[in-house]
């Protein structure tokens, strides 16, 4: 029980030197009575050390999907990974026994939900859920485990932590509540944190302060933070860079800034068109024509294609491949010149 | 604009000061400083202590012997001796009652317990591990509960007792669990599967829980009050089954004595004279209160969102 962290560093094929995550060519999908929905198709993504990746798209675009199967907690079945890797420093997790990948889980990748009232199981004190991880995980003792619990509620800026810790989770605040959520992923100083969608359930003064805790708790400790989201402007502020999923592949790949001032896909340009801004005010806003495609039947070619202002012919019959702009950008649109306007 | 009176920012003492050097507090521990408040519990807890104790030691409520009947006393009323008179074979009608808790509690409690354990486990594996495994254990409460239960019973209780020496309470109690348990393995089942497709336990799983701990430590206490309150009412319905089954020749023998027993004999009497079957039918009715009282308090106070 103890070793955990010991046989975490030894497992097979473990490289320091490699990227801290990679996901490559993940297919995921879903085997239903109604048909097979291929809800990951192909996705490629890296994130390094101290590195905030934002990963932004549509409902039911493969976001959540993709950060549950590299966390490995997929219910199978339905869903099944069907092709592809994921590396955590060179190590495949997708290949790992159980029992490692378990550890993997919390001790190097952990995770945090939408909704962490949900979360957060409603019979146990938060204190009780922050200190069976240490006792559970690190074989903490029962008095050592409340300490660091307690600590841990503090670094989260829980005010009175050394009181709350005895609260039961509906006794919480939303923010509170995300907070502890973020607490209990944190707890055993993993190094890859996937945010999904953290501050959806929030009201937008309390999206702030939990963003920029976020980014804080990040800095302190190095780590890489994948961050879940459909809200384009939470994601400008926090993020170094974006990919950007359609139908579950990443259609576009660029650092944060160039993918704001010139996007490289039809699709992107059409996302942030469709911001509501200050400056536009009492003109139309610019909406995406048209519903992300049923997964069981996704249209040929480029997905993206029934809802896209410069489609033409090829996009139907070919899908587009990946090309690269720039050193660090990967665009997957037939007329990634005209988007650029080049 | 210099009146505004200062509002102290010191922070009222909140409900309970906190025990930083403590370990971690439990919900057993919450839950029983929850239920050290509640009347309920403790009037339930005091009924079922005295019934305990009625069971254990009946010589401490009564100095008669519930089988030291006579017909001279046919049907007698109330005495000094006898607090609630005869019955229609002369048997001291209140030393029958404290003498008869013994088989009926030992018989309720037992199959119960034997039926809440078929049930959970059932229950907790056909919810959790789900597809062929919950098929199933699920046709197997099917074909359990497609069997009539007094015809059920009457096989199965005859078949256990058949040593004339035993006075049947064993069988009874086998025959009432295996019967029985169908109903808390459903509840147990529907309410496991709704508790495991909640986000904390997708949450656990992600801070690297295993199955087991899953099961046990995050699913079990969201699914266990209906089925606490499926027990408790088992309980009435087991102790009122051994009444069934002892009316019908298949139950306890001999010269056991029961609240079953003694409900059923007075039956037939009961207009010429009612203590005989007043009485036990109370001491049953308080017993099965006094087990759904406690049963009620022990689920609230483990619900947090409760206190």
């Amino acid at each position: 029980m103890t070793d955990i962290t010991a046989r975490l560093d030894a497992l097979p094929g473990l490289d320091p030197r490699a990227p801290l995550l990679q996901v490559n060519d993940l297919h995921v999908e879903f085997r239903t009575r109604d048909g097979v929905a291929r809800a990951v198709n192909g996705v490629d993504l890296w994130l390094n050390p101290g590195e905030t990746l934002a990963v932004v798209g549509e409902s039911g675009c493969g976001k959540s999907v993709t950060a549950q199967a590299i966390m490995g907690i997929l219910d199978t079945p339905p869903a099944h990974v069907t092709g592809g890797e994921v590396l955590y420093r060179g190590v495949d997790l997708l290949r790992l026994p159980e029992t490692d990948r378990r550890g993997v889980r919390a001790n190097r990748i952990a995770m945090i939900f939408q909704d962490a009232l949900s979360a957060l199981n409603p019979v146990y004190t938060v204190g009780f859920q922050l200190a069976e991880l240490f006792r559970v995980h690190r074989g903490t003792s029962r008095r050592e485990a409340k300490r660091r619990a307690v600590e841990l509620l503090d670094q989260v800026r829980i005010p009175d932590a050394r009181r709350r810790v005895d609260d039961y989770p509906h006794q919480f605040s939303g923010g509170m509540r995300q907070r502890v959520m973020i607490a209990m992923a944190l707890a055993l100083d993993p190094e890859v944190l996937i945010a999904d969608e953290p501050t959806t359930a929030l009201d937008v003064t309390v999206q702030a302060q939990i963003m920029s805790l976020l980014a804080e708790l990040q800095r302190q400790r190095d780590m890489g933070l994948i961050l879940i989201t459909h809200d384009m402007g939470v994601v400008a502020d926090v993020a170094d860079r974006i990919a950007v999923m359609y139908a579950g592949k990443v259609v576009e790949e660029a650092p944060v800034h160039d993918l704001y001032a010139h996007p490289g896909h039809a699709y992107t340009k059409a996302l942030l068109e469709s911001i509501p801004r200050l400056d536009f005010k009492g003109q139309p806003l610019s909406v995406i024509r048209g519903l992300p495609p049923a997964l069981t039947d996704l249209p040929s070619g480029c997905a993206f294609h029934p809802r896209c202002a410069y489609a033409r012919e090829i996009c139907r019959l070919e899908p587009p491949p990946a090309y690269r702009i720039a050193p660090q950008r990967i665009t997957s649109c037939h007329f990634v010149r005209e988007v650029l306007g080049v | 604009m210099s009146d505004f009176t200062a509002v102290s920012t010191a922070e009222a003492p909140g409900p309970r000061a906190g025990r930083p050097d403590s370990g971690p507090r439990s919900l057993a521990g919450d839950a029983w400083r929850d239920l050290r408040t509640s009347k309920v519990f403790w009037i339930a807890a005091v009924l079922v202590v005295v019934v305990l104790l009625m069971a254990a030691w009946p010589s401490l409520f009564t100095s008669a012997d519930p089988r030291d009947c006579v017909l001279a006393r046919k049907n007698a009323g109330g005495s000094g001796g006898a607090l609630f008179g005869y019955d229609f074979q002369g048997c001291d009608v209140y030393a029958k009652t404290v003498y008869g808790a013994r088989d009926s509690i030992l018989v309720g409690v037992s199959a119960t317990l034997i039926a809440g354990l078929l049930g959970l486990v059932v229950g907790l594996l056909a919810g959790y591990l789900g597809g062929w495994i919950d098929a199933l254990l699920s046709r197997l409460v099917d074909v359990v509960l497609a069997i009539p239960f007094i015809l059920g019973a009457i096989v199965l209780a005859k078949r256990l007792s058949s040593d004339p020496e035993s006075n049947g309470v064993l069988a009874v109690i086998v025959t009432l669990g295996v019967l029985g348990w169908t109903t808390a393995a459903r509840v147990m089942r529907s309410a496991v599967i709704s508790a495991k497709n909640q986000d904390y336990v997708t949450a656990a799983r992600m801070l690297g829980a295993g199955p087991a701990r899953l099961m046990v430590r995050h699913i079990l206490p969201n699914a266990i009050s209906p089925f606490v309150v499926v027990l408790t009412v088992l309980l009435g319905i087991n102790i009122a089954g051994e009444a069934t089954l002892s009316y019908l020749g298949v139950g306890l023998k001999g010269d056991a004595v029961s609240w079953g027993l003694a409900i059923a004999e007075a039956g037939p009497y009961a207009r010429t004279v009612a203590a005989p079957l007043v009485w036990p039918s109370v001491f049953l009715a308080a017993t099965v209160l006094a087990f759904i009282m406690l049963g009620d308090a022990i689920r609230d106070a483990f619900d947090p969102k409760l206190r």
